[in-house]
C-alpha cells in the first residue's frame, strides 16, 4: 500500500473547489515536503492556504491530483486513519479543538480513539505533557489556561499519537505576544530533537522567517517559494500580495534602492547591523 | 471632552481565594484629540482599565470624571455619559445579530432614540468611516461577510454613535496583514480628519509607532511609564522589563548607537532611520575624499 | 456579572464516598430511592435519616451544604405539607377551626410526604456533591452500554456529556462578553416589562448562537482530525473499577432497603 518517495508530504497537481463556489480554492499545486523540514505557509485570508492544511490531514479529499502523506494516498478511504495519526493538525481557535473537561484527558482523546490500550496510554500522556512543558497542569481544567498553555495542550494531543508530521493551521493567529513564541518554540524544539516535520501556516512573517522554506500562496497557487531570505528580498512581489516583510528587509529594501550596497538576504536586527558595519566601516568589521 | 482617571483600584472577586488586583492607584487623564496607545502584557490591567472608561465595571476604589462629572456617583445619568465613550471591545465581529449592515450598524443610534432620518444618517456615515460601502453592503447579512469586513461593521456599530472618544481594545487581533492595515488606516483616517479622541489597547510595538501620538505602559496593574513614542521606545530597557519590546527600528537605532555610530537617541520609524543610515553612508563617501572621522571607525 | 455561577455542584474533597465507583454510586441511589418509596412509618424514615447522617459524614460534604440543595425546592416541600395537613380527612379529628379540619391522619400524611421529598433530594445531592459530572456522565455510559445491542447510543450521549460540560465555561464567558458589548451600544437588559426584556435578549442570543454553532464546526473538525470515529473500538484513560469499598456500601444500602421492607411487614402500625 505504502508508496516510496523521499517526501513525506508529496502533492502532485492538486485541484480543490469547494461545493458552494465556482472557482477553485486551489489550482494546480505542486510541492514537496521532506521530513524534518519545517515549512512556513505564507497569505492572506482566503488564500486557500487553509485548504491546503487540510488536505494533507484526509480532511478535504483533492478533486484532482494526488495528496501522498507518509506514503499515503489520501483518495484510499481505508487509509485515513493512519494519515490523520502520522500527520496532526492544530488549529486557529485554542477553544475549539479541546475536548475533554481535564487537560490530560484531553491528551488522551486521540488515543481513545486509536484504541491504544490504557497502560500503554499513561506514559505516553505523561511524555506528551512533558514534551510541551504542561506536566504541572495534567489535572487542570482547560478553560482555566492562557490560550498559549491550552495550544500546547493541542500540541501534546498530537504528540501522543506520535506523529511523522504537524500541521498548524494559524495556530498562532489569536495568541499574544508571549503566548505566540512559546507556542512556536514548542514546536521548533519539536522539529529540531524529535525530527518531526513541521507546516507551519502562519500570517505573521516574523514567523515564516524561521523557517526552512516558505511557500507564499495567493489565489489558490504558490506563487513565491524558497528560504525566508529569498522570499523576504521579494519586497515589492510580497507587498503586491498584501503580504508583509519584515521590517529590517523592507529597510533594507529602502536602502538598496537609494544605492547602498547592502547584500540580500537580511531579516532580523542582527544582520542589518553587521551589514550596516560592513559598509560603513569596511576595515573594523573585517578585523 | 476629557477624561480624568483619579487613584483607581479594581478588584476581581474581593473577598474570596481568588481575589485578584487588576488595576492599582491608576492616575491618567486622556485628552482631546489624542490617539493614546495603551500596552503592556497579558494580565497588565489594559482591558479592566479600558471597560473603566465606559462605566462597565464599578471601580473598588478611585473615580472616572467625564467631562468632569463622576461616571459613578450616585445622581449621574450613565447611560448619557456613557454613549460619549464608545467602546469597540475584542473580535468585537461576534457581537453582530441583526439580519443586515445597515441593521446592525443602527443598533447604537436606536438605542440613543434617534429618528429614522437621523438613525440613516449616522449609518451612511459611520459606513463611510471604515470604507464600507453603502451600495454595495447596507442590505447584505453581516455574517457572508469576510473577517476583516466584519469586524469593521461591529466598529462602525460603535463609531455610529458619535462618541466623543473611541476606545478599541486589540482591534487588529487575528486579522492577516491586509484587513489589520485596512483598520489602521481606516482609524488614522478617523482621527486625522474628522478629530476624533482614540484610545487604541494593541500588543503591536508597531502599530503603535505607525499611529499613537502617545503611549501609556502598563505592568501588573499600575502605569509603569507613559510619554510619546519617541521617549518610550528609546527606553529598550524598561520595555523589556515590562515583558514588551520595541519596534525593530528602535531596537537597530539603539544598537547601532552602542556601536558608535553617530545617530540621534530616539529614532523609531523607518523612514527616519533610512534618512540618518543614508546621511552616514554619503558622509563616509565625502570623508573617503576628505580624510575626515565622523563613524567609529 | 456571570461570574458567580458554578459548574454544577460537585464538591471536591477526597473521601471514601467520593472514590466510590460512580456507576455503583448511579446503583445506591435508585436502590435508596425505592427504600424512600418503601417506608411508611417512623422507623422506616428514622432509619433512613440514619444513614443519609451516615453517608454524610462518610462523604466529608458538610450537612449544610446538602441542605442548601433543598432552597430551591422549600416552596414545593411547605405547599406538599400543607396541601395534605388540611386535605386529608380521617378519624381521628384534632382541630376544628371555622372551615378547616386537621386530622391524625392528615398530619401524619404531611409529615411523611414531605421527609419524603426531602430524603429524595438530600440522597440524589449527594450523588452529585460526591461525583464529579465527567464520571457521572462515564457511568451512565457504563451503565447504559449493554443497551448499545439494541442500538442505543450510549457512547454518543456520554460524549454529549462530556462536551456540554466542556463548553460551559467558555459560553458563559463569551455570554459575559457579548453582554458587555452590547451594553456598550446602549443595549439594556435589565429594565422594563417582561416582553420588552425578552426582546432585548436577542441582540445577546443570535451572536451565541451563531458562536456556538461556529464552534461545533470547528470542534467536530478538530475530533475528526484526531482520529475520531464514534464509540466503536475505543478504549478509556480513565477505566472505572469497583473495588471492596463498592460491594460494602451495596451491602449497607441493601440491608437499609431490606430493614424497611421488613419493618413495613412485621411492624407495620405498631409503633404509630
Amino acid at each position: 500500500m505504502q508508496m516510496h518517495t523521499d517526501a513525506q508530504i508529496l502533492m502532485q497537481d492538486v485541484s480543490f473547489t469547494y461545493d458552494e463556489s465556482a472557482s477553485p480554492a486551489l489550482s494546480h499545486i505542486s510541492a514537496k515536503i521532506r521530513q524534518g523540514e519545517f515549512v512556513a505557509v505564507l497569505g492572506h485570508n482566503g488564500s486557500g492556504k487553509s485548504t491546503l492544511a487540510k488536505l494533507i490531514n484526509a480532511l478535504y479529499i483533492p478533486g484532482e491530483g494526488n495528496v501522498v502523506v507518509c506514503g499515503y494516498d489520501t483518495k484510499n478511504e481505508k487509509l485515513v486513519w493512519e494519515i490523520r495519526r502520522r500527520a496532526g493538525m492544530i488549529f486557529q481557535n485554542p477553544d475549539n479543538q479541546i475536548v475533554a473537561t481535564v487537560v490530560k484527558e484531553d491528551v488522551a482523546f486521540g488515543l481513545e480513539n486509536l484504541g491504544v490500550p490504557t497502560e500503554e496510554m499513561i506514559p505516553r500522556i505523561e511524555q506528551a505533557l512533558s514534551a510541551v512543558r504542561m506536566s504541572k497542569y495534567a489535572d487542570s481544567a482547560p478553560h482555566t489556561l492562557s490560550g498559549g498553555q491550552k495550544q500546547r495542550v493541542a500540541i501534546a494531543g498530537i504528540l501522543a499519537m506520535e506523529p511523522s508530521v504537524i500541521i498548524a493551521d494559524e495556530a498562532t493567529a489569536m495568541l499574544d505576544p508571549s503566548g505566540r513564541k512559546e507556542v512556536l518554540e514548542t514546536i521548533q524544539m519539536l522539529n529540531r530533537s524529535k525530527g518531526i516535520t513541521v507546516l507551519w501556516i502562519t500570517h505573521f512573517m516574523e514567523e515564516a522567517a524561521l523557517a526552512d522554506r516558505v511557500l507564499v500562496v495567493t489565489d489558490g497557487k504558490i506563487q513565491l517559494e524558497g528560504t525566508p531570505a529569498q522570499v523576504f528580498d521579494q519586497v515589492r512581489e510580497m507587498k503586491e500580495m498584501h503580504l508583509d516583510v519584515p521590517p529590517m528587509a523592507a529597510l533594507a529594501d529602502d536602502l538598496r534602492k537609494e544605492g547602498m550596497p547592502l547584500p540580500g538576504g537580511i531579516l532580523t536586527v542582527e544582520d542589518m547591523v553587521r551589514e550596516v558595519e560592513k559598509v560603513l566601516c569596511p576595515l573594523k568589521s573585517a578585523t | 471632552m476629557s477624561i480624568e482617571i483619579r487613584n483607581l483600584t479594581h478588584t476581581y472577586s474581593e473577598g474570596t481565594a481568588m481575589r485578584t488586583v487588576a488595576l492599582e492607584d491608576v492616575c491618567m487623564t486622556i485628552e482631546d484629540g489624542e490617539f493614546l496607545g495603551i500596552i503592556g502584557h497579558t494580565g497588565s490591567g489594559k482591558s479592566t482599565l479600558v471597560q473603566h472608561l465606559n462605566g462597565l465595571l464599578k471601580p473598588t476604589s478611585g473615580q472616572v470624571f467625564i467631562d468632569g462629572e463622576d461616571l459613578n456617583g450616585e445622581h449621574v445619568n450613565r447611560r448619557a455619559l456613557r454613549q460619549r465613550i464608545g467602546l469597540v471591545f475584542q473580535y468585537p465581529e461576534y457581537q453582530l445579530f441583526e439580519e443586515t449592515v445597515a441593521k446592525d450598524i443602527a443598533f447604537g443610534p436606536k438605542n440613543q432614540g434617534l429618528s429614522k432620518e437621523d438613525i440613516d444618517e449616522r449609518v451612511r456615515y459611520a459606513m463611510d468611516c471604515v470604507h464600507l460601502d453603502y451600495q454595495k453592503y447596507s442590505e447584505r447579512s453581516p455574517f457572508e461577510l469576510s473577517g476583516g469586513q466584519m469586524r469593521r461593521v461591529a466598529i462602525a456599530g460603535v463609531i455610529a454613535m458619535r462618541p466623543s472618544v473611541l476606545i478599541l481594545d486589540e482591534p487588529t487581533a487575528g486579522l492577516d496583514p491586509r484587513g489589520r492595515d485596512r483598520i489602521l488606516s481606516m482609524l488614522e483616517q478617523l482621527h486625522a480628519e474628522q478629530h476624533t479622541t482614540i484610545v487604541m489597547v494593541s500588543h503591536s510595538m508597531d502599530d503603535m509607532a505607525r499611529l499613537a501620538t502617545r503611549l501609556i505602559v502598563m505592568a501588573e496593574g499600575k502605569i509603569l511609564a507613559t510619554g510619546t513614542p519617541r521617549e518610550i521606545f528609546s527606553q529598550e530597557k524598561m520595555m523589556m522589563s515590562a515583558g514588551l519590546g520595541v519596534p525593530q527600528v528602535a531596537s537597530l537605532c539603539s544598537t547601532l548607537r552602542a556601536k558608535g555610530f553617530d545617530l540621534p537617541p530616539d529614532l523609531y520609524r523607518p523612514e527616519e532611520l533610512k534618512e540618518h543610515i543614508l546621511q552616514l553612508w554619503k558622509n563616509k563617501n565625502k570623508m573617503n575624499l576628505s580624510g575626515k572621522e565622523g563613524s567609529p571607525c | 456579572m456571570l461570574n458567580n455561577i458554578t459548574m454544577g455542584q460537585y464538591y471536591p474533597v477526597d473521601s471514601t464516598v467520593h472514590r466510590l465507583d460512580p456507576r455503583m454510586k448511579l446503583i445506591l441511589t435508585i436502590i435508596f430511592i425505592v427504600a424512600v418509596f418503601m417506608s411508611h412509618s417512623f422507623v422506616g424514615y428514622i432509619l433512613l435519616l440514619g444513614f443519609l447522617f451516615f453517608a454524610c459524614k462518610m462523604s466529608k460534604v458538610p450537612f449544610k451544604l446538602l441542605l442548601k440543595g433543598l432552597r430551591p425546592l422549600r416552596m414545593i416541600i411547605i405547599l406538599t405539607f400543607l396541601l395534605n395537613l388540611f386535605f386529608t380527612s380521617g378519624e381521628d379529628l384534632w382541630v376544628s377551626f371555622w372551615i378547616v379540619r386537621i386530622y391524625r391522619e392528615g398530619f401524619m400524611q404531611a409529615v411523611f410526604y414531605s421527609l419524603r421529598l426531602i430524603f429524595l433530594v438530600a440522597g440524589t445531592s449527594l450523588l452529585t456533591l460526591t461525583t464529579s459530572p465527567v464520571a457521572l456522565s462515564d457511568g451512565i455510559e457504563m451503565l447504559m452500554s449493554p443497551l448499545k445491542k439494541i442500538h442505543f447510543p450510549a457512547h454518543e450521549l456520554a460524549m454529549m456529556m462530556t462536551i456540554a460540560l466542556r463548553f460551559i465555561p467558555t459560553l458563559l464567558e463569551e455570554t459575559d462578553k457579548i453582554m458587555k458589548a452590547q451594553t456598550a451600544r446602549g443595549a439594556d437588559f435589565e429594565s422594563g416589562n417582561l416582553l420588552v426584556r425578552a426582546k432585548a435578549m436577542v441582540p445577546l442570543l443570535v451572536p451565541l448562537f451563531v458562536s456556538a454553532f461556529r464552534r461545533a464546526g470547528d470542534l467536530a473538525m478538530a475530533m475528526e482530525s484526531r482520529c475520531y470515529h464514534g464509540g466503536e473500538g475505543r478504549t478509556r484513560l480513565r477505566v472505572l473499577k469497583t473495588t471492596r469499598n463498592d460491594w460494602i456500601a451495596l451491602g449497607i444500602v441493601t440491608l437499609l432497603l431490606a430493614l424497611i421492607i421488613l419493618e413495613g411487614i412485621y411492624l407495620k402500625g405498631v409503633l404509630f
